[in-house]
């Protein structure tokens, strides 16, 4: 009891970094383009928006400091590949290691420093609940996750703007010959994938967890990379993949609270196994795939 | 009209030579100078920084044969990668490989520290061969009969080995006179690799790996398996055509790639290191994607990208000593790198074409 309990209360916040970085990842791949540099975003975001932190800006510009440099550096990679039609999947992982080393280059002076992180807002009335209260009992930046995913949705499958990055993601070529700047519009669409990874980052090391240690990202932009492909491009299914990693992200210190004898190093590596199985069992329904995918995915486009 | 316009990018109908043997030269300069802002914003001498990293290495015969060292690793990981990286097999899990070669060719001496003989360090390169063979094919199962993409596959494996690793060290086989460091007993003398080079840590793996670059050489060049592997990557469609199968090519490329790193890792703990410790695992895996693509994907090129990327790793500790540089600048200097390479590679295929030329040539065209 105490272990669901545990899991429920802090599941939405261990969720927020997946779901902001597989959420900005996924409008960039609606768009047609495949940046495997979330990853090294997401440090970068977090080194940043500590550092920020910890001199004394404040969470708000830390936040914003951590996705703008993220975004800075998937503008390289929108230069690359959509400005020179650079292979994606190379300059993707090259935008991610840089990422990574830039993080740990900063950072290295705040090594294992921590900062205060943010109160959390109570809804009154279903906090006080047994056994599901801890759900209603979050910081703001959970809060406004939840928000923004609605409002995400809400733009990218009824409004105009969600038609066209759809249009541009399916069939760049028609999508040009009727007068939409298809380049312009993935640039745009990386960019917001890379100041989401940085916000979310930013989340992990200054709110989640504020604290710095490098390497703190620990496979959490992979793993939303591959949140994208669960939810099969769908902001819903992407948010509840994210809240199932969120649980699991959890599951190893519940099961440690209950006493169960399993090597902290299954637990450790639980979410990465996870993330294998589902990605197994999720990508042989090649059907589900076919019908949701994006068909221009990783292909530059040429005129 | 606008008064501003972009150049525009035009395909050439000849790939350049020129350039593709100039863009790792023009990426390791546009690397360098852009890394330079990066040490003069923490106050680090940047002439002190590239004296350290580019001349040091080669100023005293110990200092070179460490370049050669860290090399071999760097040179067998990246021509296995290679080879799927031709066939748009994307394996990026080669340290979870490395790492898994590692374990298995340390089982020998952790299960029979006293044993002896010629046969002992040949069966442990054997085995840790097999271990990151056995590690890929997993990723080759998910992606050739569950369709799942073997770029996060064989990542999410990495991490996995790494934890497996430690469990290992932790647990059943750390060694119990060993201070409860995480590490196994020190290998015994038959388990390690002769050296090579008198007086340093050189030792045959290095004659191994080029072995492995001529072996990579043929098979790319002039066999028809390397061939079918190939087209497949290039044209899909067209190896479909002609019943090339693209399952065997996923196959072929991660077994070889998972191959190579395996045995990497086990001459890492039956060389340098003498024993299974965690430190084995220090990102040659990420940084052999880096040394593949620089060496143009071409085993040749790749023995070069290698040497070089062995001399920025030894260079970058020798600039952490001498210049008080952060370690992590050689991440960032190697990403940076690569960033540049797939930049000036573009120019291969393709030039720019600026837009008062791009009217006279469309003009002069018939």
């Amino acid at each position: 009891m105490i272990a669901i309990e545990f899991i429920l209360a802090g599941m939405l916040a261990a969720a927020t970094p997946f779901l902001l970085a597989a959420l900005g990842e996924l409008v960039a791949e609606r768009s047609g383009v495949l940046n495997l540099g979330v990853e090294g975003m997401m440090a970068l975001g977090a080194a940043i928006a500590f550092i920020t932190v910890y001199t004394g800006g404040g969470h708000v510009p830390a936040f914003i400091a951590g996705g703008i440099c993220a975004m800075i550096l998937s503008l390289f990679f929108a230069f690359a590949t959509i400005g020179l039609h650079a292979n994606q999947v190379a300059t993707g992982l090259a935008v991610g290691i840089l990422g990574l080393g830039l993080s740990a280059y900063f950072g290295k002076p705040f090594e294992s420093f921590t900062v205060t992180g943010i109160d959390k807002i109570a809804i009154p009335g279903l906090a006080e609940l047994p056994l599901v209260g801890g759900l209603f009992y979050q910081d703001i930046v959970v809060w406004l996750s939840l928000l923004f995913t609605v409002a995400l949705w809400y733009v990218l499958t009824k409004t105009k703007l969600g038609l066209l990055l759809k249009a541009v993601g399916e069939n760049p070529h028609a999508a040009e010959s009727i007068g939409y700047p298809v380049r312009l519009i993935r640039v745009g669409a990386v960019a917001f994938g890379g100041f989401m990874a940085g916000v979310a980052g930013a989340y992990a090391s200054t709110v989640y967890t504020p604290l710095w240690a490098d390497g703190m990202i620990a496979g959490r932009g992979w793993i939303a990379v591959a949140l994208v492909v669960f939810g099969t491009w769908m902001v819903g299914r992407v948010f509840l993949g994210a809240l199932l990693f969120g649980a699991v992200s959890l599951g190893g210190i519940a099961v440690q609270t209950v006493g169960l004898a399993i090597p902290s190093q299954l637990l450790t590596s639980l979410p990465y196994i996870v993330t294998i199985v589902v990605l197994g069992v999720i990508s042989s329904n090649r059907r589900l795939l076919r019908l949701n995918g994006i068909a221009s995915l990783g292909e530059p486009y040429e005129k | 009209m606008t008064t501003f316009a972009l150049p525009k990018l035009v395909r050439r109908e000849k790939a350049s030579l020129p350039i593709l043997v100039a863009a790792p030269f023009v990426a390791l300069l546009a690397a360098a100078l852009s890394n330079l802002v990066l040490y003069a914003a923490i106050g680090v001498d940047p002439f002190a920084v590239f004296y350290a990293m580019l001349i040091e290495p080669f100023t005293s015969y110990f200092s070179f044969s460490e370049v050669l060292l860290k090399a071999g690793p760097l040179l067998l990981i990246a021509q296995g990668l290679a080879i799927g990286f031709r066939a748009k097999v994307f394996n990026i899990g080669a340290e979870g490989q490395f790492v898994l070669g590692a374990i298995f060719a340390s089982a020998i001496p952790v299960y029979y520290p006293m044993a002896s003989g010629a046969w002992l360090w040949p069966s442990m390169l054997i085995l840790g061969t097999l271990g990151g063979l056995l590690w890929a094919s997993i990723t080759a199962f998910w992606r050739v009969r569950l369709n799942a993409n073997e770029i996060l596959v064989s990542l999410m494996l990495s991490f996995v080995a790494l934890q497996l690793l430690n469990y290992l060290l932790l647990g059943p086989w750390k060694d119990p006179a060993g201070f409860n460091f995480p590490q196994s007993v020190m290998f015994p003398f038959d388990a390690l690799l002769p050296t090579l080079l008198p007086g340093t840590r050189v030792n045959i793996s290095l004659l191994i790996a080029l072995a492995v670059a001529v072996a990579a050489w043929f098979f790319t060049q002039r066999s028809f398996a390397g061939y079918r592997l190939e087209v497949g990557g290039l044209a899909p469609n067209a190896a479909r055509y002609a019943g090339f199968s693209q399952n065997g090519a996923i196959w072929i490329s991660l077994l070889i790639g998972g191959a190579a790193a395996g045995l990497a890792g086990a001459a890492e703990v039956s060389g340098p290191v003498g024993q299974l410790q965690r430190s084995i695992s220090t990102g040659y895996g990420y940084a052999a994607i880096i040394v593949a693509y620089l060496g143009g994907l071409h085993p040749i090129g790749i023995v070069f990208s290698a040497f070089l990327m062995a001399t920025l790793y030894i260079g970058g500790d020798n600039a952490m000593v001498s210049a008080g540089l952060p370690i992590a600048a050689v991440n960032v200097f190697q990403g940076s790198l690569l960033l540049a390479y797939l930049v000036a590679i573009t120019f291969v295929r393709r030039r720019l074409v600026w837009p008062q030329k791009a009217t006279t040539e469309m003009v002069a065209q018939p």
